[in-house]
């Protein structure tokens, strides 16, 4: 309670020289943080009306009032693309196989490491489970080229197995999704599924004892009490990966992707890049930007929206 | 009897058997990448190129290492990566703790409006293209050291964190040091840095980390400063110069009998081993850590 009344009483402060002079020390530790945060993260956001101009290399040393507003052109443009819906089309792909198979792995992961009950054993899985989560995607992409080559590993041990050789990095086609997606989870499984077990040890452990007591076995008290314990958990990041759905990684497709899967490896954000900077259609690029945020926002709302109505979960 | 039926409850069950045996062979799907990679680092080219590798090097060499260390295309970019780590780390590490010690001062008059400035940052962003024309063209740091660490100089996610480990430090020690004269700053130095010892490691090593990999800004901003990671990212593309380079240097100099592959393959483990070592160490803040950015606000 005392606490309360400090607060309240530090709420009323009223602006003063007086405060800000005592407070100057506070003042000069953050002011240039702040002022680093305006330049490096607001001034970018009054760049999103460069997506109704138009702004090419010429044209960008112009203020902002002195360039060519071309309204919703742009946006006309990108929906006549054939390349963009393509694009479009690889992005959602990827990303809904990622969500859908990356939660049953990621969960059933946690699931059954949870029941391990060997305690030591269990640390050590867990530790080496999220190595590849903090490696980086050049490395991976190294490391995934090599070992599913056409002369890699795995297409030596399938061949003994009298498997022939399976393209696994150069199949033109949705299964380079599928692909890229294996890769992924191989590499975040183990990380996505610490947030899971955490929220399995904060689950009532008499519930346990009490279904142990009425007969109830492992695979029913997973079943019922520590999947159900864990949804509000799984519901929220379900909710937050559809919101990223557009923003599905182009570092990893630029990485993982070549000359031949092209077609089934360019996302948005790599179209983005490419007429934006590549080709210095600046305006363009920002338009292709905006249209992602958009929808992502668009995504979440409804995700939410449909959670809600399942269950009372909800992110917002 | 009752020791019995404990035990009965305890015992282990097939289940438990079938849980270690598929847990050792996730474990190995895990590791195994890693351990042909560095196979092949460890084996000779020539070697390598005649069949497959498992785990041990069937033709044990250096060589390929020993390319790297002395091919100045090569080790230069070893340098870079090793300097944004070291400096970016440093420099991050610092600004995050001075802010967070700020923000964490409930008394300070901004401290509910910065707070929020920066938390808003989280959720929107001006994305690629604008933020490739301030940085780029209107800042011009293309090419330029500071574009690897200023451009990312505060990760509010770590800005939070350590502001809630100082809020949760006993008010009274500062509280003294208030009424001995001591200014802001000087609490802040001699106090709280002290004290935040766990979590500053904690953010450093996230910092250390990100630095290290990072990849994208190289790609973008700075292609003549070149890291380790964008030289493999040449290298896997069949971009870069660096494979006719090597080819040459095989021309010229018989002795180093090396390929763009097995190079590759070295540089791999180079760019892995220090996150090996390193991210153990993460763990402590992780699971707090993950959650609060999840959650948060």
């Amino acid at each position: 309670m005392n606490k309360k009344k400090r607060e309240i009483s530090i709420h009323k402060q009223k602006f003063s020289f007086k405060l800000m002079y005592k407070q100057r020390y506070l003042l000069v530790m953050s002011v240039p943080f702040v002022i680093w945060l305006i330049i490096f993260k607001y001034i970018p956001l009054w760049g999103w009306t460069m997506a109704f101009q138009d702004v090419k290399p010429k044209t960008f040393a112009l203020s902002i009032w002195e360039r060519t507003w071309v309204g919703l052109d742009h946006f006309k443009a990108l929906l006549h693309d054939g390349e963009f819906f393509d694009a479009l089309r690889n992005t959602l792909g990827i990303s809904f196989i990622g969500i859908v198979l990356g939660f049953i792995t990621s969960v059933g992961f946690a699931l059954l490491l949870n029941e391990v009950r060997l305690k030591r054993f269990k640390k050590v899985t867990q530790t080496i489970s999220y190595l590849p989560h903090f490696v980086s995607w050049v490395i991976i992409a190294s490391i995934a080229k090599m070992v599913l080559g056409d002369s890699g590993v795995l297409n030596e041990v399938l061949g003994k197995i009298g498997v022939g050789p399976i393209k696994f990095m150069t199949t033109n086609g949705p299964a380079f999704w599928l692909v890229v997606c294996i890769i992924n989870i191989w590499k975040e499984t183990g990380w996505d599924a610490i947030i899971y077990l955490s929220a399995m040890t904060g689950i009532d452990q008499g519930l346990y004892e009490a279904a142990k007591v009425d007969g109830a076995g492992r695979f029913r008290r997973m079943w019922h009490i520590t999947l159900p314990g864990i949804r509000p958990t799984i519901i929220v990041l379900v909710i937050m990966s559809i919101g990223g759905v557009l923003g599905a990684g182009m570092e990893r497709q630029m990485l993982l992707g070549n000359g031949i899967v092209q077609d089934y490896a360019d996302v948005v954000s790599w179209y983005a890049y490419r007429f934006g900077i590549g080709n210095n259609n600046y305006g363009f690029g920002t338009a292709v930007g905006v249209f992602q945020s958009a929808i992502s926002l668009v995504l979440l709302f409804v995700a939410n929206k449909v959670a809600g109505k399942f269950s009372d979960s909800k992110l917002v | 009897m009752k020791r019995t039926s404990r035990n009965k409850l305890n015992r282990y069950t097939s289940f438990d058997v079938f849980l270690v045996i598929f847990f050792v062979c996730i474990t190995f799907i895990t590791l195994y990448p890693f351990l042909n990679v560095l196979a092949i680092s460890f084996n000779d080219s020539l070697d390598t190129i005649r069949g497959v590798n498992f785990i041990i090097p069937r033709k044990f060499t250096l060589d390929n290492y020993k390319y790297i260390f002395e091919e100045k295309d090569l080790f230069s970019p070893l340098g870079m990566s090793v300097a944004r780590t070291v400096i970016g780390t440093a420099i991050g590490t610092i600004c995050t703790a001075m802010l967070a010690y700020v923000l964490s001062r409930k008394d300070f008059y901004f401290n509910k409006l910065f707070t929020i400035m920066f938390i808003i940052t989280m959720y929107v962003g001006g994305g690629l293209i604008p933020d490739y024309l301030l940085i780029g063209r209107t800042l011009k740091m293309t090419n330029e050291f500071s574009v690897y660490i200023i451009p990312g100089l505060i990760g509010v996610f770590f800005l939070i964190l350590m502001r809630s480990f100082i809020e949760g430090l006993p008010e009274a020690l500062q509280e003294s040091a208030r009424i001995d004269g001591a200014t802001d700053f000087k609490i802040w130095y001699k106090i709280i840095l002290p004290l935040c010892k766990p979590v500053l490691a904690t953010v450093a090593l996230f910092i250390a980390v990100t630095q290290w990999n990072s990849f994208m800004d190289t790609y973008i901003y700075a292609r003549k400063l070149k890291t380790l990671q964008y030289v493999l990212y040449e290298i896997l593309n069949d971009t870069g110069v660096k494979i006719s380079n090597i080819h040459d240097a095989n021309l010229n100099n018989t002795a180093a009998t090396v390929t763009p592959q097995s190079i590759r393959m070295a540089i791999t483990i180079i760019a892995t081993v220090p996150i090996v070592i390193v991210y153990p160490f993460l763990q402590r803040y992780f699971v707090g850590g993950m959650t609060l950015g999840a959650v948060k606000d």
